[in-house]
């Protein structure tokens, strides 16, 4: 007779050494092979699981990616007292079914690397669905702690949690905690230090299955027996296998031989659904859980919850909200953060330059030429984005913070149906608009393999701050009172050309399933600073360490081509390339020196505008670009570049994300020649409107 | 007992229990861990007719796109307290 429930793990020894971690040790300043215990951190999206994180290790943060995963990995310390604790802040996630790269990479994690113990972080007022996760974590051999977050919220909600009472129930340590106030964090490290610690014998409660599967699993059980290697425990084998786990069945059909693979193959075959049954049974034995520990007092009173989303879940009222939300994001960004990067561009940009000329005063022309130009001009330029993109993530975190996003994706999915996405891409092209490059990368959170390929491919023909400033001083140089107006037709003609291009991709090139659209509404909770500040800084972060590699290295290679051979940028190896081009140009109104500054723009958007300056010698006639532009280039022309530069290919950081995400050159080649394509088509079609204008 | 019908049919402010899903294996299994297991009682938060609906099961508001909705086949259920 086969053991029906997951067999109790002997406790290993505490505190032993982390040998499958030592890199990480090593982060921390850790002695290699030192003691230090393995905390995993779990729990549904947006139940304040990276509130705890960050409360515990502060700034001892190490964000990466999981190794061949596109998953963000968050690892960190806690060194308060005693044995270090090295934290891993799991992907959100609501069941561990493999159905997405957040359930597989945690589920990997908690079999394989065996932590030392697991925290699931729950919002206290929706246990009911939080503890569905516990229902399968149980299943695995890692002692859990459970943390009940957000009682305050619950309270006011109208539900009291007996943590002692579901504690019984449970069988596991339950800590209530408010961790955006820091109560109850202590508590929770004391009981993770112990349990560590603890030789105790851990064995929770189970949901067990329905009897009719329970005989079904039996048979199962007995069939694989003798055939599941370690770590993996044939229990859990036996039921997920039951449930139809599709990477499960892969690895059992590789562990058993074919006879008794064909016996599992006919028992699964016979219960398709049994997965309905399982997560049915998993509920029951929630609410049977629950039943002692939780007290619905004001059951039936409206949540502030339910209030905002009769409003934010609008088809109109929603839609609404969302424009103002977005208008008042670009308001800050562009009344707060364009004055802020002219300070920067003072302070990184030509004052440094004005330094460096100084102080090489009897250096080759060339030598400074390089530092100013190419690396200050270049790298410092991108660093000016500094603060339109701080705000702009800020925004954005707030947003996702607060719950607000989820509501933004539910109104935008019938518009992102009709280019065969749905909302859950809203979020990832909207990032788009500070960034395409987090655009790119974002596009992760999409879980059809289909939509999550046309996100990325989109991407790029969002408009992004770098192209929006680019747009914004050629438009008031050019088309002094109308600039608004054209400013704002050329993002709309953009953002439909996005759309279409959609319709084509979807249509033609990328048919096949239609994509799922379920996605939980987080409850609604105030937003905590320090989640939105580490927000802000991991994609600063990630933003300066591009600008001094990739970008670098990029300007001094346009550098080069714009220096030699002669050291003048009008016969440069770039010259003679746009003039080259300049047939083409010609169709959409640009002469040599803007086809050059497009083409610039491939190492950085912003780009455009500074080779402009060098190739129409500003400065040198005392006047500045945007009052010596306008005697240049004709109104019709600046409309063509504009519509060009905004549909250009994205600039190379945006390239890079997009074959490493993509894993594929022809995708990423594929896009970008559909990019070129729309660009000088939209190019020549402005021209020529421009033209019929009277802007000739 | 009252009809069987699609979980889009329902108006908002009524409710059903969960009958069954119309669904091909992954969707299955993302829908049940979602909670739409049979039995479950789903009460219709949004439903305008068209685009998505939003719905609350086992205490969490889920959204789900209506052709999601439409595999999801659930029993009407009279409203208790205002009948």
């Amino acid at each position: 007779m086969v053991e029906l429930k997951a067999p109790a793990r002997p406790r290993k020894a505490a505190s032993r050494p982390l040998t499958c971690c030592d890199t990480t040790l090593r982060q921390f300043g850790l002695p290699e092979g030192g003691n230090a215990v393995t905390v995993a951190l779990v729990g549904q999206p947006n139940v304040g699981k990276s509130t705890v994180f960050n409360l515990l290790t502060g700034l001892h943060q190490h964000v990466g990616n999981w190794p061949g995963k596109t998953i963000e990995q968050k690892v960190g310390l806690c060194q308060e007292e005693g044995v270090p604790l090295v934290l891993v802040d799991l992907p959100g996630t609501y069941s561990l079914t493999a159905g997405s790269e957040e359930e597989r990479v945690t589920r990997d994690f908690i079999i394989q690397q065996q932590p030392d113990v697991v925290v699931l972080v729950a919002d206290a007022s929706n246990l009911e669905r939080n503890l569905y996760l516990l229902s399968e974590l149980v299943l695995l051999p890692p002692p859990i702690v459970l943390a009940l977050n957000m009682v305050d919220v619950a309270e006011q909600n109208g539900i009291a949690v007996d943590a002692e009472a579901l504690s019984r129930a449970l069988g596991l340590s339950v800590v209530a905690m408010v961790a955006a106030k820091n109560v109850g964090v202590r508590d929770l490290l004391d009981v993770v230090e112990q349990i560590a610690c603890d030789q105790e014998v851990y064995s929770p409660a189970r949901p067990e299955l329905r009897p009719d599967h329970r005989q079904v699993l039996d048979t199962l059980l007995q069939v694989i027996e003798g055939h599941v290697p370690p770590p993996y425990q044939p229990y859990w084998v036996g039921v997920k296998l039951l449930e139809g786990d599709r990477e499960v069945t892969e690895l059992a059909r590789g562990w058993l031989p074919a006879e008794r693979w064909e016996k599992v193959h006919n028992i699964l075959f016979r219960h398709e659904d049994a997965i309905l049954d399982i997560a049915g049974g998993r509920y029951e034995w929630v609410a049977a859980v629950l039943e002692g520990a939780q007290i619905q007092h004001g059951l039936g009173q409206v949540t502030l919850t339910e209030r905002l989303d009769r409003w934010t879940t609008h088809p109109i009222w929603g839609l609404g909200i969302l424009g103002a939300a977005a208008a008042l994001m670009f308001f800050l960004v562009y009344a707060v953060g364009a004055p802020l990067q002219g300070l920067m561009e003072d302070y990184l940009v030509t004052a440094p330059a004005a330094w460096v000329t100084e102080a090489l005063q009897g250096a080759p022309g060339w030598v400074v030429s390089l530092l100013t130009d190419g690396i200050i001009g270049g790298a410092g330029t991108m660093l000016t984005f500094i603060p339109i993109l701080a705000i702009f993530f800020a925004a954005l975190g707030f947003f996702e913070d607060t719950g607000y996003m989820a509501r933004a994706a539910f109104v935008m999915d019938r518009f992102m149906h009709l280019i065969g996405l749905h909302g859950r891409s809203f979020l990832p092209l909207f990032l788009g608009f500070g960034c395409n490059v987090p655009a790119v990368m974002g596009a992760r959170i999409v879980d059809a393999p289909r939509a999550r390929l046309l996100s990325i491919l989109l991407a790029p023909l969002v408009p992004c701050t770098a192209r929006l400033g680019v747009l914004a001083t050629l438009a008031a140089a050019f088309f002094g009172p109308q600039a608004f107006v054209v400013t704002l037709t050329l993002i709309v003609v953009n953002l439909v050309v996005l759309a279409l291009l959609g319709v084509l991709l979807h249509r033609v090139v990328l048919r096949g399933e239609q994509v799922a659209f379920i996605m939980e509404l987080p409850l609604y909770h105030r937003p905590n600073l320090q989640s939105i500040g580490l927000f802000v800084w991991h994609h600063l972060k990630a933003f300066i360490v591009r600008a001094a590699t990739i970008i670098v290295g990029a300007s001094l290679v346009v550098w080069a081509l714009s220096n030699l051979p002669t050291g003048d940028i009008g016969t440069s190896y770039l010259a003679a390339f746009g003039r080259a081009l300049e047939p083409v140009g010609r169709l959409a109104g640009l002469n040599w020196e803007l086809m050059v500054a497009l083409l610039a723009s491939f190492v950085a958007k912003e780009n455009s505008l500074a080779v402009m300056g060098v190739l129409f010698g500003a400065g040198q006639s005392g006047l500045g670009l945007t009052d010596l532009l306008p005697t240049l280039i004709t109104p019709a022309s600046a409309l063509g570049f504009l519509a060009m530069q905004m549909l250009f290919i994205p600039c190379v950081a945006t390239v890079a994300a997009i074959k490493k995400e993509t894993g594929s050159w022809a995708w990423t080649l594929l896009d970008l020649g559909l990019l070129l394509v729309v660009s000088f088509a939209g190019g020549i079609i402005a021209y020529q409107v421009g033209l019929l204008l009277g802007w000739g | 007992m009252s009809e069987v019908g699609p979980l889009s049919g329902l108006a908002p402010g009524q409710s059903g229990t969960v009958a069954g899903c119309r669904a091909g294996h992954g969707l299955l299994g993302r829908l049940a861990s979602m909670g739409f297991t049979p039995g479950s009682r789903v009460l219709m938060v949004n439903n305008y007719g068209h685009g998505p609906l939003l719905v609350m099961v086992h205490g969490a508001r889920i959204a789900l796109g209506r052709g999601e909705a439409a595999r999801i086949l659930v029993r009407r259920v009279e409203d208790v307290s205002h009948g």
